[in-house]
C-alpha cells in the first residue's frame, strides 16, 4: 500500500513538471504580458524597464530555470498583476470556490440520485420519460445564458435572491466561509444551482442506466428470489453496484468545478479561483497561472487516487496494484 | 422549497436591517465598477481603474475636473520660474488619515519612490521622468528642474498621488493591500479591500476638500456586464459604471434608474499597416493573390477608406448613441483639438473614384483585425466597417480576438488594417501624437504605439516643437498644426469618441467624468 | 499477446442469445422503433440535419456575407421588413442586421460539424486509449491516466488561446481545441468500467482461448463498455455545442462573421436585459430541440445496443 502511495506520489511530482513546462511555453506562445500590462503612455524605455523588472527579458529557458529552483523551495513566484506571491493569492480565493463546488455537487447527489433511480427502476413510466427529458435541459443550454436567465428571474423580478457577489464571511482558521451565515447562503444559491445544473443531469443518467442494468443482473435476480425486501435489493445490492460510474464522474465532476467554474464565477461576481484563473489567463498572468494549474494537477491526482482507493472499496474485483 | 428558504433570509435580513442599520443605510454607498482593480499600491501598476480607487484614498498635487481640465489640489498655485524650472505652491494645513501633516518633504519622497517601486508591469515613473531634481525651499514650496523646457509637468503631476515620507518609509505593495498603509490625504480611508470583490471605504472626516456625503462606501467589482446592469436593476447596488450600450435603452425607460454621461476621452480608430513596403499581409487582389505594392501606402487610398466608413451610422446603431463620430484624436472642445474639423458623411461613390485614380478600380481584398474584449461593442464596430469597405469594392474579411493574443500579432507587425483604441487621460494631444502617430524613435520615446508605423517628418517637426513651448497657447497652435497633418494625411482613420455612461438609482445625482474614472466623492443625493 | 492474428470467424459470446432468423440489423430497427419518443426524436434530428446540410440553398440570405448584411437593418424585430432590400426576416435580426433565420441554418451546420466532430473523434480517441489503459495495466495505464490528469487541470481556454496563437481563428482549430479538451472524459469514463469488466468470466474465457488481444478488446470488453461510453458521448455531443458557446462567449469560438447557434446565442446575451430577446432566444430554441432530439435518440440507442438489457 504504501509502495503504492509512494509510486503515485512521484508520479505527481512528475505531473507538476510537465505542466509547469506546457504552461511556460503555453503563455509564451500565446503573448507578452508586458505589452498587455503597460499603460499605453510608456516609451519604449519603460516597456524594456518592465520586461526586465518581470524578468522576461532573459531567454525562456532560464526563466524557467530559475523558477524551479524558487519553486523548489517552496516559492512559486509573484503575480505580475497584483506583486503578491501567487500562492497567497490562490489561498485568499481558494474559500468561496471550495463552497461553491461542494455546495454544487451536493445539490446534484441529493437531487439526482434519486430521480435517476426513480427513472431506472420504472423505466417505462410517465416520471421517468419526463425526468430524462427535462435532465437534457440540464447541459443543453450554455452556463453563461442560464446564469442570467436566474439572475434575471429571481433577483430582478421577484427579488427573492441577491443578483450577484458573495456574502457576509465568517473566519475560521484563518480563511473567510459564507456558508455558515444566511446571508452567504443566500448569495450561494444562485451560483450552486447554475453550476449544479449540468452534474444533476450526469447523477441522473448515470444513475438510471446503472440501475437498469443491475437489476437484470443474476446476482439481483437471485436477491429479489430469495425474497429479500425490494428496498434492501435496491438499497444494499443495487445502489452498490451503481457508485461506481457515480463515485468516478461526480469525483471527476468536483474537480473540474473547483478548477474552471469560470463562466459562473463572472457572471455571478463570485470572488473565487475561476474568476482569478481567467483573468490571470487573460492579461498572461504566468506566475499565478503555473502555481494555479500545479496546485490544481496536484488536486485531481489526489481525486483520482482517492476515486480508486473508492473502487476497491465499493468493488472488491477492482485490486490496486501494488508490488 | 426554495421560496420559503428565500423568504426566511429576507425575513432575517430585513429584521437586521430595521433594528440597527436603517439611517446608516441612507449614507452608505454600494457602487459596482467593471474594471477589476489590481493593486491598491498608488505607483505599482499604472492603469485607470487603480487610480480611481487610489484617487479615493490619497491625492495628487494637481488633479483633472470633470472637463479633464487640470486644477489645483494639494498644490495650489503653480507657475515656471525658469526655462526648465517649475515651482508649486503646496497648500497648509493637509494631514494624513493618520494625523501627519503633508509638506514638499512628501513631495520629494514620493518622486523619488515612484519610479523605484519593485516588480512594477507599468510604472508611474512615465510622468515623473522629466523631473531631474527635487528641491524643498520651505515646507510649502516645492520646485521641480526638468530636463529642459518641459510645459506637460503639471498635467502628468495629476497622476501621482501623494504619500507620507514618515508613514511609508519602507513600503510594500502588500502592505497598502492589507490596508496597513493605504493611508493618504484623501476623502475616504481603506477598511478592507478583497482582491477581486470589493474594497471598503468610511469617509475620512477630517478632508481638506469638499466633504464627501457617504459615511461608508462599498466598492464592488462586478465584470459581466450584464450581472452588473441586473445588480443595479435588483437594488443590490445603486450604482455602475461602464453601462453597455445595449442597455442604455432600456434603462432610459426605466423609472426607477437614471444615467449620467459624459463625451470621453478614448478614441476608437483604425491603425493601417505602412511597414511592409510590398506583400503586406492579409492584403490581396480579388482573385488571392499577392498584391505587389502595399496599397495602403497610397494616401488616396487610406482616404477611401476613411471616406466609406459611415461614422454616424456606426454611433446610431452600434453604440446606440454613446459615441460622438470623429475625424480627429481628441472631442473638438478639448485643448489642441480642431475646433472646426468636420466629420463628413461617408461617401462611397467618391470613395471608388479615389480607388481607381489609386490604380484600384476594382478593389483588393483585406483583412480588418481587432480585439473582441478589448472596448465598448469592438467586434461589432469591425463587422460594420467591413460591410462599409465591402460596398466599395474592398472584399473584407472581419476578424476578433482576446487582446492578449491580438496585442502580440499587432506589435509584431502582423496586420494590415486593426481597430484600436487609445484613452487620452491627460485630455490634450500631446500624448496620442507622440505615441500614435510620431515616427518610431525609441530614443526619444516616440511612437511606442504606433502598431502602423505610420511616419510624416513634418508633423514629427511640429510636435518637437510643441513640446518645448511653456506658453499654453502657442503650444495649442502648434498642436493643432501637427494635428491636421496628421489627420489629412489619414495617418489612422478615427471612427468615434465613446461616451462614458453611469447608471444609477433614481435620487442620486453623478457628475459624469470625461476620464472615465468612478469615484465616490462624485456621487451625492439630489437635492 | 499477438495482434496480427485477428480471427473473424468466431461468433461473439454475446451475439449468442440473438436468434438466427433475425438479422442483427433487423432486429435492432424493431427494436428501436419501439419507443414512440425516440422515433419522433430520430425524425426531428434528420429534418435539422436536413436543413444544415441544405442551408446555403434554402436560407433567405447567406449571413456569412458581409456585402448582404446592412447594419441599418440591425435588431428589428421578428417579422420586420428590410427597408433596403424589402426581404422580411422572419425571426428579426442581429445587431450586423443578420437575418436570424438564415443566421440559425447555417449555425446549426457549424454546431452540429464542431459538436459531432469533436464528440466522435474524442470518444475514438479516449475510449480506445481509456480501455488500453485498463487491459494492459502497469506502464501503460499510469502513463495514460497521468495524461489524463494532465488534461483535465489544463483550462479550456487556456486550450483554447494557445490554439489560437500556434494556429490562428478557424472553426477547425475549435474542433481541435474541444478534442483536446474532451477525450480525457472519455478515457476516464471508460477505464473505470473496463477496470471492472476484464475481471468478468467472459474476459478471462476469452483470454483462455489465446484470442488476440485486439480481438478481446474490440469484440468484448468495448461492447460491455458501451452503455456508460454512450451515456458520456450523447451528454458530450451537447456539452461540446454548449462548450463551443461558451467559448464564443468568451472570444475564443468560431469567426465571428462565422456564428454558429453558440455564437449567435453569445451575441444575443447583452441584448437579453434590454428586451430584444429574439436574438438569443431563436438561436436558443433551435440548440434546444438539436440537443433534446440527440439525446432522447442517444438514450434509446443505449438501452437497444446494451447487451445486458436483451430480453
Amino acid at each position: 500500500m504504501s509502495v503504492y502511495l509512494l509510486r503515485r506520489l512521484i508520479q505527481a511530482a512528475l505531473v507538476m513538471l510537465a505542466m509547469s513546462v506546457i504552461v511556460f511555453i503555453g503563455v509564451y506562445a500565446i503573448g507578452d504580458p508586458v505589452e498587455i500590462l503597460i499603460s499605453p503612455d510608456a516609451d519604449q524605455a519603460e516597456r524594456a524597464r518592465a520586461i526586465a523588472a518581470l524578468g522576461l527579458d532573459k531567454p525562456l529557458w532560464q526563466q524557467y530555470f530559475s523558477f524551479l529552483g524558487a519553486a523548489l523551495q517552496g516559492d512559486l513566484g509573484r503575480s505580475f498583476v497584483f506583486n503578491e506571491p501567487a500562492l497567497k493569492l490562490i489561498g485568499q480565493r481558494a474559500p468561496a470556490t471550495l463552497e461553491l463546488a461542494f455546495g454544487a455537487t451536493i445539490m446534484a447527489v441529493i437531487i439526482g440520485l434519486p430521480l435517476g433511480l426513480y427513472a431506472g427502476l420504472r423505466p417505462k413510466s410517465f416520471g421517468a420519460q419526463a425526468i430524462m427529458t427535462g435532465s437534457i435541459l440540464g447541459f443543453s443550454l450554455p452556463t453563461f445564458w442560464v446564469g442570467l436567465m436566474l439572475i434575471m428571474v429571481f433577483a430582478v423580478q421577484l427579488g427573492w435572491l441577491p443578483s450577484t457577489g458573495r456574502g457576509e464571511t465568517v473566519e475560521i482558521l484563518g480563511m473567510r466561509w459564507s456558508f455558515l451565515t444566511w446571508d452567504g447562503l443566500a448569495h450561494m444559491a444562485m451560483p450552486a444551482l447554475n453550476l449544479a445544473l449540468f452534474k444533476i443531469s450526469l447523477v441522473i443518467r448515470l444513475t438510471r442506466a446503472g440501475v437498469r442494468e443491475t437489476m437484470l443482473m443474476d446476482y439481483v435476480k437471485f436477491a429479489r428470489a430469495k425474497g429479500l425486501s425490494p428496498s434492501r435489493v435496491i438499497g444494499v445490492h443495487v445502489f452498490k453496484n451503481i457508485l461506481i460510474p457515480v463515485v468516478t464522474v461526480v469525483g471527476l465532476e468536483l474537480g473540474s468545478t473547483i478548477a474552471f467554474s469560470v463562466v459562473t464565477e463572472s457572471v455571478f461576481a463570485w470572488p473565487g479561483m475561476g474568476k482569478l484563473i481567467i483573468d490571470s489567463i487573460n492579461v498572461l498572468d504566468r506566475p499565478v497561472i503555473v502555481a494555479y494549474l500545479m496546485s490544481i494537477v496536484l488536486m485531481f491526482i489526489i481525486i483520482n487516487l482517492v476515486v480508486d482507493l473508492l473502487y476497491s472499496v465499493l468493488d472488491p474485483r477492482v485490486r490496486l496494484e501494488s508490488k | 422549497m426554495k421560496k420559503y428558504a428565500a423568504a426566511a433570509v429576507k425575513a432575517a435580513l430585513s429584521a437586521f436591517v430595521v433594528a440597527g442599520a436603517l439611517p446608516a443605510a441612507a449614507q452608505t454607498l454600494n457602487l459596482a465598477v467593471g474594471a477589476p482593480v489590481t493593486s491598491l499600491d498608488p505607483h505599482y501598476h499604472a492603469l485607470s481603474p487603480n487610480y480611481a480607487v487610489a484617487d479615493m484614498l490619497f491625492d495628487s498635487l494637481t488633479a483633472f475636473d470633470a472637463q479633464a481640465r487640470v486644477q489645483p489640489r494639494l498644490a495650489e498655485s503653480w507657475k515656471p520660474v525658469a526655462e526648465d524650472v517649475w515651482e508649486f505652491k503646496l497648500r497648509p494645513n493637509v494631514t494624513f488619515h493618520n494625523g501627519n501633516a503633508f509638506t514638499a518633504e512628501d513631495v520629494a519622497f514620493t518622486i523619488a519612490r515612484v519610479p523605484t517601486v519593485p516588480n512594477s508591469p507599468s510604472s508611474y515613473g512615465i510622468y515623473t521622468r522629466a523631473i531631474t531634481r527635487v528641491e524643498v525651499v520651505d515646507p510649502l514650496t516645492v520646485r521641480f528642474h526638468t530636463n529642459g523646457a518641459y510645459p506637460l509637468l503639471p498635467v502628468d503631476l495629476g497622476q501621482i498621488e501623494m504619500l507620507d515620507s514618515e508613514t511609508h518609509a519602507n513600503p510594500a505593495t502588500e502592505d497598502f493591500n492589507s490596508g496597513k498603509l493605504a493611508i493618504g490625504t484623501g476623502p475616504f480611508r481603506m477598511v478592507s479591500y478583497r482582491s477581486g470583490d470589493r474594497i471598503e471605504y468610511v469617509r475620512n472626516d477630517g478632508y481638506f476638500g469638499p466633504r464627501p456625503h457617504w459615511a461608508r462606501v462599498n466598492y464592488r467589482m462586478i465584470t459581466n456586464d450584464a450581472a452588473r446592469t441586473a445588480a443595479l436593476l435588483s437594488g443590490d447596488v445603486d450604482f455602475i459604471d461602464q453601462v453597455p450600450t445595449s442597455d442604455i435603452a432600456k434603462l432610459r425607460g426605466d423609472s426607477r434608474v437614471q444615467l449620467s454621461e459624459a463625451d470621453g476621452l478614448r478614441l476608437i480608430f483604425l491603425a493601417l499597416g505602412h511597414s511592409h513596403e510590398t506583400n503586406a499581409p492579409y492584403v490581396t487582389d480579388n482573385d488571392g493573390k499577392p498584391l505587389g505594392r502595399n496599397p495602403l501606402r497610397d494616401v488616396r487610398v487610406r482616404r477611401a477608406l476613411s471616406m466609406a466608413v459611415d461614422r454616424q451610422a456606426i454611433t446610431d446603431r452600434v453604440m446606440e448613441g454613446a459615441s460622438l463620430p470623429t475625424t480627429q484624436l481628441l472631442p473638438p472642445t478639448a485643448y489642441g483639438a480642431l475646433p472646426d474639423r468636420q466629420v463628413g458623411r461617408a461617401d462611397a461613390d467618391a470613395a471608388k473614384r479615389l480607388l481607381a485614380e489609386a490604380g484600384y478600380p476594382n478593389g483588393f481584398r483585406i483583412q480588418l483585425n481587432g480585439p473582441n474584449d478589448r472596448y465598448m461593442n469592438d467586434a461589432r464596430i469591425i463587422q460594420a466597417i467591413g460591410q462599409m469597405w465591402t460596398r466599395i469594392g474592398i472584399r473584407t474579411a472581419v476578424e476578433g480576438q482576446p487582446w492578449a493574443t491580438f496585442v502580440a500579432r499587432a506589435g509584431r507587425q502582423e496586420f494590415s488594417a486593426m481597430l484600436v483604441g487609445w484613452g487620452t487621460s491627460s485630455g490634450e494631444p500631446t500624448s496620442p501624437l507622440r505615441s500614435l502617430l510620431a515616427t518610431v524613435n525609441p530614443q526619444r520615446g516616440w511612437g511606442g504605439s504606433n502598431r502602423g508605423r505610420y511616419s510624416n517628418p513634418a508633423m514629427d517637426e511640429k510636435l518637437a516643437e510643441a513640446l518645448r513651448t511653456l506658453d499654453d497657447n502657442k503650444r495649442e497652435a502648434l498642436l493643432r498644426e501637427a494635428t491636421t497633418i496628421a489627420m489629412d494625411d489619414v495617418g489612422i482613420i478615427p471612427i468615434h469618441i465613446q461616451k462614458n455612461i453611469w447608471a444609477m438609482r433614481r435620487g442620486l445625482r453623478h457628475e459624469a467624468r470625461a476620464d472615465e474614472l468612478t469615484r465616490a466623492q462624485d456621487v451625492s443625493p439630489a437635492q | 499477446m499477438s495482434a496480427t492474428t485477428a480471427g473473424s470467424t468466431a461468433p461473439a459470446p454475446t451475439s449468442g442469445k440473438v436468434p438466427r432468423a433475425e438479422t442483427p440489423l433487423r432486429r435492432f430497427i424493431l427494436d428501436f422503433a419501439e419507443s414512440k419518443l425516440a422515433l419522433g426524436a430520430l425524425v426531428v434530428f434528420l429534418a435539422i440535419v436536413l436543413v444544415a446540410v441544405f442551408a446555403p440553398w434554402i436560407a433567405p440570405q447567406n449571413p456569412y456575407d458581409l456585402a448582404q448584411l446592412d447594419i441599418m437593418d440591425g435588431r428589428l424585430e421578428p417579422g420586420s421588413v428590410s427597408e433596403g432590400t424589402g426581404m422580411t426576416y422572419w425571426l428579426g435580426t442581429d445587431d450586423q442586421g443578420r437575418d436570424m433565420l438564415s443566421g440559425i441554418m447555417y449555425g446549426l451546420r457549424i454546431s452540429l460539424l464542431v459538436g459531432a466532430g469533436s464528440a466522435i473523434v474524442a470518444a475514438f480517441v479516449g475510449a480506445s486509449l481509456g480501455m488500453l489503459a485498463a487491459y494492459a495495466g502497469g506502464r501503460t495505464d499510469t502513463v495514460i491516466m497521468r495524461l489524463v490528469d494532465l488534461q483535465l487541470s489544463f483550462p479550456t481556454i487556456l486550450s483554447a488561446l494557445m490554439i489560437l496563437a500556434f494556429l490562428g481563428k478557424g472553426i477547425m482549430n475549435v474542433v481541435i481545441a474541444l478534442i483536446i479538451v474532451e477525450w480525457a472524459y472519455y478515457a476516464r469514463t471508460v477505464r473505470g468500467t473496463a477496470l471492472v469488466e476484464r475481471r468478468r468470466e467472459y474476459i478471462e474465457a476469452a483470454q483462455c482461448l489465446a484470442l488476440p488481444t485486439r480481438r478481446i478488446i474490440f469484440r468484448h470488453l468495448l461492447p460491455n463498455c458501451m452503455p456508460p461510453l454512450i451515456v458520456v458521448a450523447t451528454i458530450q455531443i451537447a456539452r461540446a455545442i454548449a462548450l463551443e458557446a461558451t467559448l464564443s462567449f468568451l472570444g475564443l469560438g468560431v469567426p465571428i462573421t462565422e456564428p454558429s447557434l453558440g455564437l449567435l446565442i453569445a451575441n444575443g446575451y447583452e441584448y437579453m436585459l434590454s428586451g430584444k430577446y429574439w436574438i438569443s432566444f431563436y438561436p436558443g430554441i433551435a440548440l434546444l430541440i438539436t440537443i433534446v432530439s440527440i439525446n432522447l435518440v442517444g438514450d434509446h440507442l443505449r438501452d437497444v445496443l446494451n447487451p445486458r438489457l436483451k430480453k
